[in-house]
């Protein structure tokens, strides 16, 4: 687990991106808890930190195709899923562990935090 | 398990496929029988959808969901099993039995093979490769769509109905296309050669005939004659190929597809065959019309009815992706024909006799009297007199039509049903009559058909449609507002909390954004996780995630001092393109998001606005201080309109124009608000005009006297417009929705108008420059990601007027 920010730096309901060992990973602070996918969207590599961030899911800026924030799967389209990672926060920080493969069960969400 | 979680098991109706067929023969089933067990096996990975609306998804992007033919909960409803995802492998008719995929095994009383079809891919060298692809379901629509955001130039291959629906899908994407075809003109099936070639001229499409594809490359197409066509998509659109593959392996007999007697059973006894996969009296109907009426047809035999027969079908057919209208029926030649012809008007009606009896028609560019033809023809009426048949029903309107004309086609609804859901069964809205009767609810070319009947039936009062906000609250706008009035909400959480599911939902966040700070008058709680990134850093995304910046030159009239500003920001933050907008503004373009406080900050100038939801720009001409033609000052009044409605959002963009002439160098004419001098003080005032993909002349809502008068009623107009257009409706479709004259009673009328000044009043005074926030982030990350520093914290506050202005 890889510490990245404070759980006060992603604004509620927002996400945010970093640079996680060279990935570049969106973080997303939701009321049913943080969610780690990559940043780049399979479809056209929009930035999905970017997107809106709605009931367990994101809807990529540029083209709006949406994908579930915990398992990374398209939703309502036939593109790809998206790279999911595990999130923990532990004493206010937020950690994520790379998912190489990260699949959907390993993308368990980590409590909410009141922001 | 089924999704409705029953456990599918007990004998009864099995069908297999969840196509158009599939799906009518359940409800034909069930219709007329309450209690039988039926299950609904669909090999793909949804319940039944429209096929034929899929170039829609081909154009916009939206997703297939929306073309669900029922939804989820009518299956439950209906007791009807499904199995989604799954795939029948194997049919033991000696047992009676089905085999899925998974060596599950389901028996059945009554089995309906409705496996439909594949498009029909010929053995060309290279059509295996990633760049060519049918027409045939969602994956495909959506593979298309992708391939031509970025492709040079596509073919499609094959002019029929279809191959013409892909290509106009993919030029609607902005990439260029040739159909290619076999033949010497376009849909020789329905068309004789004077109305293709007409055809032809209005859909203004590349055309190559007479072009056999001998060999697909990379990037070009090598036809049989030797010549070329460079293409990097290629789609191929020449036929269908029916799926028999299950019946004949069932041991039943199969052609062309699984051969059918007039009750729809197969040579196998207890299995019937429905849709694209049957072959009935010699005939593979590819339509939804024909399949329909087998699949009642079908169903009156399964249960029970021995005398059910269906007798063939007159094919029909409706072009429904472009603006041209066109409907051929039946036969395209007989032992005579009369033809009315208006080339220059891009008008052919044709009626074909065959033995004295109506035997088809051809209607392009002018299709009244579709309904009544196609009746004649499927009829086969005898016709003394063609000429007066085919001028005849031109004039007919849906009041002369008897009872029995057909108006939907694709459900077999007749105008009497139509009009007894209204008289007899209370129906008020033709939504309602819609779901009733199912009329208008296939292709829907005959919405608007059915929309005037219904209004007809109810004595011209029509009830409005309701037109949700978004699916997942099914409230309209209006109710959405009541309920944010009456509990007084001042947050987006607040109102996805109240309404519907009470779960938020991205692809309405931002529409329920707008709405509370509209009914709210400006004063709301702002959660900036409902806006587009867009209002969330007040500046444009663009393709690569960065982003564009558009200082505002109010009515496009700037200073040498500004210019120098622009140029230094430009060069000091490596701005690597700047251009002149559209709307006569700069824009900097490239710019990355953690830089844009430190942009405005260096250009010291208000927010263009460029990118949002909002009044963008007014675009003016020079007007009487300089030009020689000039009848009114169009700068300075352009000047004043931007800052009067700068920084309000609306419920999509607005975009004005003031001209100073009727030359109309401003191109005023085709804004949403457009202003024209028309001398000795006077203004007129355009609404609703269009420039896009439909161009629109804006329609004039009044002549006014005065420069301030014009202000005045271009102000009315807006607020109006603001208060009661759906997000993200355009001026140009509210004008007309509402229509021009409740538009003018509202905004010209005294109190009304006054009343819609009065909340504008309101509204602006809550405006406040965005480009602000770059010294107060509404959150220190406003414009940074994690790697970059943030900004210092502030407390969110409530935004809003002043309350001096409220009182
Ligand atoms: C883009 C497009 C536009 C069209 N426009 C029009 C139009 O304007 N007007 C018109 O009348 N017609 C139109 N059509 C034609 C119309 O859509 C078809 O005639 C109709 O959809 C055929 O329905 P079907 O149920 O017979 O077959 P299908 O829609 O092909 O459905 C068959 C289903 O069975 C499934 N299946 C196959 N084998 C198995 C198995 N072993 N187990 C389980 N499931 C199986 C398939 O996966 C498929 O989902 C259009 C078609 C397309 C592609
Ligand atoms: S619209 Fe008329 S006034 Fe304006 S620049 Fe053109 S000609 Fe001159
Ligand atoms: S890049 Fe994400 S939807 Fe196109």
């Amino acid at each position: 687990m890889i510490p990245v920010c404070s759980v006060d730096d992603v604004p509620a309901g927002e996400g945010r991106s970093i640079d996680v060992e060279g990935r570049r990973i969106a973080l997303f602070n939701t009321p049913t808890g943080w969610y780690a996918i990559d940043h780049a969207c399979p479809h056209a590599g929009g930035p999905l930190a970017d997107g809106i961030a709605a009931d367990c899911s994101v809807i990529c800026p540029l083209h709006e195709r949406r994908y579930a924030l915990d398992t990374g799967a398209p939703i309502g389209h036939a593109g790809g899923p998206v790279a999911t990672h595990r999130v923990q926060v532990l004493d206010g920080r937020v950690c994520v562990a790379l998912g190489e493969d990260a699949g959907a069960d390993d993308a368990a969400p980590a409590a909410a935090v009141a922001a | 398990m089924s999704m409705d979680g029953t456990v599918p098991g007990a004998p009864g109706v099995v069908v297999v496929g969840g196509g158009i067929a599939g799906q009518a023969v359940c409800e034909a089933v069930r219709e007329l029988d309450a209690l039988t067990p039926i299950t609904l096996v669909c090999a793909e990975p949804r319940l039944p959808y429209d096929r034929v609306r899929l170039s829609e998804i081909l154009v916009s992007g939206a997703s297939c969901e929306t073309l669900a033919l029922r939804p989820a909960e009518w299956f439950t409803d209906h007791h009807v099993g499904t199995l989604v995802g799954r795939r029948v492998v194997e049919v033991r008719a000696a047992e009676r039995l089905v085999v899925l995929d998974d060596g599950a095994e389901l028996p059945y009383t009554a089995l309906v093979l409705a496996t439909g079809s594949d498009a029909l891919m010929p053995p060309i060298p290279g059509i295996d490769q990633p760049h060519v692809h049918p027409f045939r379901g969602p994956e495909d629509c959506d593979a298309i769509r992708d391939a031509a955001t970025t492709a040079r130039h596509a073919a499609v291959i094959g002019g029929g109905l279809l191959g013409l629906e892909a290509a106009r899908g993919i030029a609607s994407q902005g990439c260029a296309v040739t159909v290619v075809h076999l033949m010497d003109r376009l849909m020789e099936r329905q068309l004789d050669a004077g109305s293709a070639a007409l055809l032809e001229r209005a859909l203004g499409m590349d055309v190559l005939f007479e072009r056999q594809t001998a060999e697909i490359a990379p990037d070009r197409l090598r036809f049989a004659g030797g010549d070329e066509l460079e293409a990097d998509l290629v789609v191929v659109s020449i036929g269908i190929r029916p799926q028999a593959e299950l019946g004949r392996a069932t041991g039943c007999a199969v052609e062309r597809g699984i051969v059918v007697d007039d009750g729809l059973r197969t040579t196998v006894d207890g299995v019937w065959a429905v849709g694209e996969c049957a072959q009935h009296r010699g005939i593979v109907h590819g339509l939804v019309a024909p399949i329909l009426d087998q699949a009642r047809t079908a169903a009156a035999a399964i249960c029970g009815d021995t005398t059910a027969a269906y007798e063939g079908s007159i094919p029909s057919a409706k072009l429904k992706v472009s603006d041209v209208p066109l409907v051929a029926i039946g036969a395209t030649d007989g032992d005579g024909e009369v033809v009315s012809q208006d080339a220059g008007r891009g008008v052919y009606r044709k009626l074909v006799v065959h033995e004295g009896r109506a035997a088809g028609a051809i209607l392009l560019g002018d299709v009244r009297g579709a309904e009544a033809l196609l009746g004649l023809v499927r009829r086969g009426d005898e016709v003394e007199d063609p000429l007066a048949v085919l001028a005849a029903s031109a004039e007919a309107g849906p009041a002369e039509w008897s009872d029995d004309t057909q108006v939907c086609d694709c459900n077999g609804v007749c105008k009497g049903q139509i009009t007894a859901a209204v008289t007899e069964e209370g129906a008020r809205t033709p939504r309602e009559v819609m779901a009733m009767t199912r009329a208008g609810t296939g292709c829907g070319s005959c919405k608007a058909t059915v929309v005037d009947l219904v209004a007809l039936a109810a004595g011209g009062e029509v009830a409005d449609e309701p037109a949700y906000l978004c699916p997942c609250k099914r409230q309209t706008r209006e109710d959405l507002a009541a309920v944010v009035r009456e509990q007084g909400l001042e947050s987006v959480s607040e109102v996805s909390a109240a309404c519907g599911t009470g779960r938020d939902c991205g692809a309405c966040k931002p529409a329920l954004a707008y709405l509370v700070s509209e009914v709210n008058a400006n004063r709301h709680r702002e959660e900036r996780h409902a806006r587009f990134i867009n209002d969330r850093v007040h500046a444009n995304i663009q393709k690569d995630g960065t982003f564009s910046v558009v200082p505002r030159m109010y009515g496009g009239v700037t200073t040498p001092e500004e210019l120098r500003r622009i140029a230094d920001v430009a060069e000091q933050f490596d701005v690597p393109l700047v251009k002149v907008t559209g709307g006569q503004r700069l824009d900097l373009l490239g710019v990355k998001k953690q830089d844009l406080p430190a942009v405005w900050e260096a250009l010291g100038m208000p927010s263009g606005h460029a990118y949002a939801k909002a009044v963008r720009t007014v675009k003016t001409c020079v007007g009487e201080d300089f030009c020689r033609f000039g009848l009114g000052d169009s700068m300075g009044l352009g000047v004043e309109l931007e800052k009067a409605w700068e920084g309000l959002h609306t419920p999509h963009k607005v975009k004005a124009g003031v001209s100073g002439c009727a030359r109309n160098c401003a191109e005023a004419t085709i804004k949403d608000v457009g202003l024209v001098a028309v001398g000795e003080g006077r203004w007129q005032v355009r609404v609703g005009g269009a420039a896009g993909g439909n161009v629109r002349e804006a329609d004039v809502l009044a002549t006014v006297d005065s420069r301030a008068e014009a202000l005045r009623v271009a102000t009315t107009f807006l607020q109006l417009y603001r208060e009661n257009a759906d997000f993200k409706e355009r001026t140009y479709d509210f004008v007309p929705r509402w229509g021009l004259d409740r538009i003018r009673e509202e905004v010209l009328g005294e109190a009304s108008g006054a009343a819609l000044r009065e909340r504008f009043r309101l509204a602006k005074a809550a405006v406040t420059d965005p480009w602000l926030e770059r010294r107060e982030p509404y959150h220190p990350r406003q414009f940074t990601d994690l790697d970059d520093e943030p900004a210092a914290a502030r407390e969110p506050a409530v935004v809003g007027p002043p309350e001096e202005a409220l009182r």
